[in-house]
């Protein structure tokens, strides 16, 4: 390019810098999410599937009462299975002195010899237990730090009625507990659960196991079916009181890592899509106007003898200038906010080598996206403007066509003053670039109903969940299934006012070709502190006799309520029987199966059994209740919904400014974006019109009403706009995060409009103030005297 | 403040105005004295560059001096602050342009009503069309109309408020000889019925014919000023 263009183009860059700065951060807002969202997704699986690698994650799982080592050789000859491996893993009572709830912990055993061929794991402190040592265990490291102990340290377990007095001699990780959860709970609790992991020989001793094993996972050939191999192995294994043999798929930690990679993927891909294309739609929108109002220059260079070329190269730069601005600060922050997002996984889940990757090629794409999308704008307009002959662009531009729009000839516009119908008729003048900002615009609305959207679904939710259907103030789980006799001595604890029993049966449910291994949760039918609330909002009574089950199970088996179904316990004597379904629940968290106690009894053939208790406590004397059940040795684990409200609340209030900071931030960037460029072209286009009206003795005021007028009517259309399109993809969210877990209720807030509203308002107003600053310094002579 | 004869509408005491360009000072302006008597037609001559176009501005409001006082009758608008000045625009000064900056999305009639919708005591804006003879175009938006016709929206929309004073800066500069014409005779007849002072614009001598006052600018100077005791018809304007 020429010397002269060059400077021309730096000069004006610099005349432009708002507007240029403003189009470089929707460009980097679009680069950054993509660099984050997309980077942290891949990093995410990437070190899932290392890890996998590292530790020989088995394909297929199974519990089972117990076996003899002898059945293992025979389990790995199985069509499809390349190797099996086996372990004793049962759950103990800790005594943890400073802290009254009873806590529990998984005891895993190690080999005799060498490392478990599967599922191994991976030491983060201290060294492996000696194979001769009884008393030397390895601690998980989550439990580790949120207990403050270390290698040498001692810690006291109640294993088998026994107390034993153990040596931390290490800490380690394992891809079976990247997310430590206690059973039947909803979060991991790394202060009352940790993860054990002893010699064989010591468990073996502590349980009475010798020569036998109580878990078995596979390592499967290429070609196997995961399905058919999951069959076999229940039937070898029935008679040794399987608990249902299961593929990774639905291994707990691999699930919610899954779920969580899922829905990385999901909003890493879909988030980044839309900002991208937001950036890509305003370049093109404002770049295109920018370079409409520099129509005079264009003639005049054309008059020079500039080639099309030369001239469309020259306003190319303008648009590859805050593109480059806008990768460079979108890839800077990109990365940096990857390493954070990263980090804030590093926090949940223990996955050894999870650092944050820099991906070149996705940087690059990014990168060319955008560039492609600020050029196409920039061209169209330019090829627009070089088209016309130099002598007719350098003329006055004739005065824009104007007509009377639909709205007035209704008549009511009669009504209106001159300066309403001035912004009226430039709207319906251009409707598609009103309804095109207006759309941009709407997006920093929608994006707002998004990620506030977000909060209000998890918060009704936990609010559902922890205080309209876990009405208890303690649940109470068993290690081994109880007598019913055991209520009478649970209404004696103190401070119980109100004890219902509470069965969890494991149980493969059968329709047709699909089934499903789940538990069965048996409650009292007259229960009043766990509540079955339907989709209406109202109370779903149980049945005497047949299930409730949750929408998800319903859709995974096909059925509908009156149909019948084919229900195996997993335990006891594996009792089958025909149940019918009796009520479908729009349930957020697990997939559940409800049955009225006494029907349970009876299909599973074992009668008056409780593996659990919910207890009404009065408050002032929890404390004291505690203490008493950590003494309890049936007494595995002591939940309550208030301590998981609790925890949620903290957790998420911490979370939240940080997300609404970012949101604010971003939907702001593209508020501003439209906003402001479309003010400031306005200004350029409209400069005399206004100039006049000022001359003509319109105040500052009057005039920049008349100017942003037009502005505040784009944010106005804009919200409805933004609200609709925020509450169709959240629609979108719902279904994208939908997982056996967890699901997402569709409940969107009040405040949300109206915050959503409010903060691109906010926006609209900073970038209107801005404009009329430059409106006030407004040179009326010449703007006048000269022509455009 | 100094006595004013009753029929003094504005009143420039040695005006003077420099601006600053980079390192040159630009003497605009240098002492000029003027006086716009009630119902005057003053018609300033002067090339391009001249000060005629300074003086105007200043005259009217949109600029203001480096030295001198200026008082419209009794009040000094000498040092008035920008809410003032437009104030002062806005009830008082009717401005025409050589290039007629109509707002392009209203129509003739609300083109004009654009400004009775601000003004104190206006004529409707019908009337006013009616004087530039443009009834039969109320309801045309300024693409529909010729620039002759724009041009005489224009001096519809500055005299509907009823100026004290109505300023013209190359009010034909833009128009051929007839509709140049056509527009002189608009403004001379709005003086003669209004009695609205009128100040002109040009650098076309021959329309000096048509006032009362004939001024001549140099380098920022008036260098010549000529009272015509009979005001020549337009028709007669030698382009």
């Amino acid at each position: 390019m020429v010397a002269a263009l060059h400077q021309k183009l730096r000069r004006e860059l610099w005349q432009l810098k708002g507007q240029m700065l403003s189009i470089a951060l929707v460009v980097a807002t679009g680069i950054m999410t993509v660099i984050t969202m997309r980077g942290g997704y891949e990093s995410l699986v990437s070190a899932q599937q290392d890890y996998y690698q590292q530790t020989r994650f088995a394909d297929v799982w199974v519990a089972v009462r117990r076996a003899p080592e002898s059945l293992l050789p025979q389990l790995s000859r199985v069509p499809g299975i390349a190797l099996a491996d086996s372990r004793i893993s049962r759950m103990a009572t800790l005594d943890l002195p400073d802290i009254d709830a009873p806590a529990i912990a998984r005891f895993v055993s190690l080999p005799v010899q060498g490392r478990p061929l599967l599922n191994d794991i991976v030491i983060q402190r201290g060294r492996y237990p000696d194979h001769a040592a009884i008393d030397e265990v390895l601690i998980n490291e989550k439990f580790a730090v949120a207990r403050q102990l270390r290698p040498g340290d001692n810690i006291r377990a109640i294993i088998n009625g026994r107390a034993r007095e153990l040596n931390i001699v290490g800490t380690a990780i394992s891809p079976e507990h990247v997310y430590a959860m206690p059973p039947g709970a909803l979060m991991p609790d790394d202060q009352r659960y940790g993860i054990l992991w002893m010699g064989k020989t010591a468990l073996e001793a502590a349980w009475d196991m010798d020569g036998a094993f109580n878990e078995a996972f596979f390592k499967l050939t290429p070609d196997a079916d995961v399905l058919e191999v999951v069959s076999t192995l229940n039937g070898l294994l029935d008679p040794f009181g399987n608990q249902g043999a299961y593929p990774r798929r639905d291994q707990p930690s691999h699930l919610i890592l899954q779920g969580e990679l899922d829905q990385n993927r999901v909003m890493g891909t879909a988030i980044p899509a839309i900002f991208l294309s937001i950036a890509v739609f305003l370049l093109h929108l404002v770049l295109g106007r920018l370079i409409t109002t520099q129509r005079g220059e264009i003639a005049v260079l054309k008059a020079f003898g500039y080639r099309n070329s030369e001239i469309g190269t020259h306003y190319l730069m303008f648009a590859l200038a805050a593109v480059a601005a806008g990768i460079a600060i979108g890839g800077l922050g990109g990365v940096a906010l990857g390493q954070a997002y990263i980090g804030l996984y590093q926090q949940y889940f223990d996955i050894p080598e999870l650092h944050y990757q820099i991906s070149w090629p996705l940087i690059l794409s990014a990168a060319l996206i955008s560039l492609l999308g600020a050029a196409s704008g920039a061209m169209s307009a330019v090829l627009k403007a070089a088209r016309l002959p130099p002598a007719e662009a350098m003329r006055p531009e004739a005065p824009a066509t104007y007509r009377a729009g639909p709205l007035e000839r209704t008549g009511l516009g009669d009504r209106l003053p001159a300066s309403a119908r001035m912004v009226l008729r430039n709207i319906e003048r251009k409707p598609w670039q009103t309804l095109l900002s207006s759309t941009g615009v709407a997006f920093s609305v929608a994006i707002l109903v998004i990620g506030f959207f977000m909060f209000d679904g998890i918060r009704y939710l936990m609010t559902l969940q922890f205080q309209e259907i876990q009405r208890e103030d303690v649940a109470i789980t068993f290690y081994e299934p109880q007598s019913d006799g055991i209520m009478h001595e649970l209404w004696r604890l103190p401070g119980v006012t109100r004890a219902e029993p509470l069965r969890s049966a494991p149980a493969r449910l059968v329709h047709s070709h699909l089934q499903r291994d789940i538990s069965i949760t048996g409650l009292a039918p007259d229960s009043q502190l766990r509540r079955l609330i339907a989709s209406s909002g109202l109370d779903q009574p149980l049945p005497p006799e047949g299930l409730v089950v949750s929408r998800l199970l319903a859709e995974r088996l096909g059925i509908a309520v009156g149909d019948v179904l084919d229900v195996r316990m997993l335990e006891g004597q594996r009792h089958r029987g025909r149940v019918v379904v009796g009520g479908i629940v729009d349930d957020f968290m697990g997939i559940n199966a409800y049955m009225n106690l006494t029907a349970l009894d009876t299909l599973s053939g074992q009668q008056q059994l409780i593996s659990g208790a919910l207890l009404s406590v009065s408050s002032d004397q929890r404390t004291i209740l505690y203490r008493t059940l950590k003494q309890a040795p049936m007494v595995a684990g002591v939940a309550s919904p208030d301590d998981s409200l609790q925890s949620f609340e903290q957790e998420m209030a911490q979370g939240i400014f940080v997300s609404v900071g970012f949101l604010v931030g971003f939907a702001s960037v593209i508020a501003v974006g439209v906003i402001y460029n479309g003010a400031r072209i306005a200004l350029s286009e409209r400069g005399r019109e206004l100039a006049s009206l000022r001359v003509m003795g319109f105040h500052r005021r009057e005039v920049a009403l008349l100017l942003l007028g037009e502005q505040a009517l784009i944010t106005l259309i804009a919200i409805p706009l933004g609200w609709l399109l925020g509450y169709t993809l959240a629609w979108a969210v719902v279904q994208g995060m939908q997982t056996d877990l967890f699901r997402l209720p569709y409940v969107v807030n009040y405040d949300t409009w109206w915050y959503s509203a409010a903060i691109v308002v906010i926006a609209a107003a900073g970038s209107a103030v801005a404009v009329r600053r430059r409106l006030d310094r407004f040179d009326l002579i010449s703007v006048l005297k000269t022509r455009e | 403040m100094s006595a004013q004869p009753p029929d003094t509408v504005l009143r420039a005491e040695k005006l003077s105005k420099t601006y600053r360009m980079g390192e040159v000072s630009v003497h605009a302006l240098r002492d000029v004295d003027l006086t716009l008597h009630r119902g005057e037609l003053l018609v300033l001559l002067g090339a391009s560059g001249s000060g005629k176009s300074t003086l105007l501005n200043i005259l009217g409001g949109l600029d203001t001096a480096s030295s001198g006082r200026l008082f419209y009758g009794d009040q000094e608008l000498t040092g008035a602050s920008d809410h003032a000045l437009t104030n002062y625009r806005r009830l008082h000064i009717g401005f025409v342009f050589q290039f007629y900056n109509l707002v392009s999305s209203l129509t003739a009639r609300e083109n004009v009503a654009l400004v009775t919708d601000i003004a104190s005591n206006p004529m409707p804006p019908a009337e006013a069309l009616a004087l530039v003879g443009l009834s039969d175009r109320l309801h045309h938006f300024p693409s529909q109309l010729s620039g002759g016709e724009q041009q005489r929206v224009a001096i519809a929309r500055a005299i509907a408020k009823r100026p004290d004073v109505l300023l013209c800066d190359e009010p034909t500069g833009a128009l051929d000889a007839a509709t140049g014409k056509r527009v002189l005779a608009v403004l001379d007849q709005v003086n003669q019925e209004t009695g609205t002072t009128t100040a002109i614009i040009t650098h076309n001598a021959a329309i000096g014919g048509m006032g009362d006052t004939i001024i001549r600018m140099s380098s920022g100077e008036i260098t010549e000023r000529i009272s015509n005791r009979a005001r020549g018809n337009v028709e007669q304007i030698e382009w």
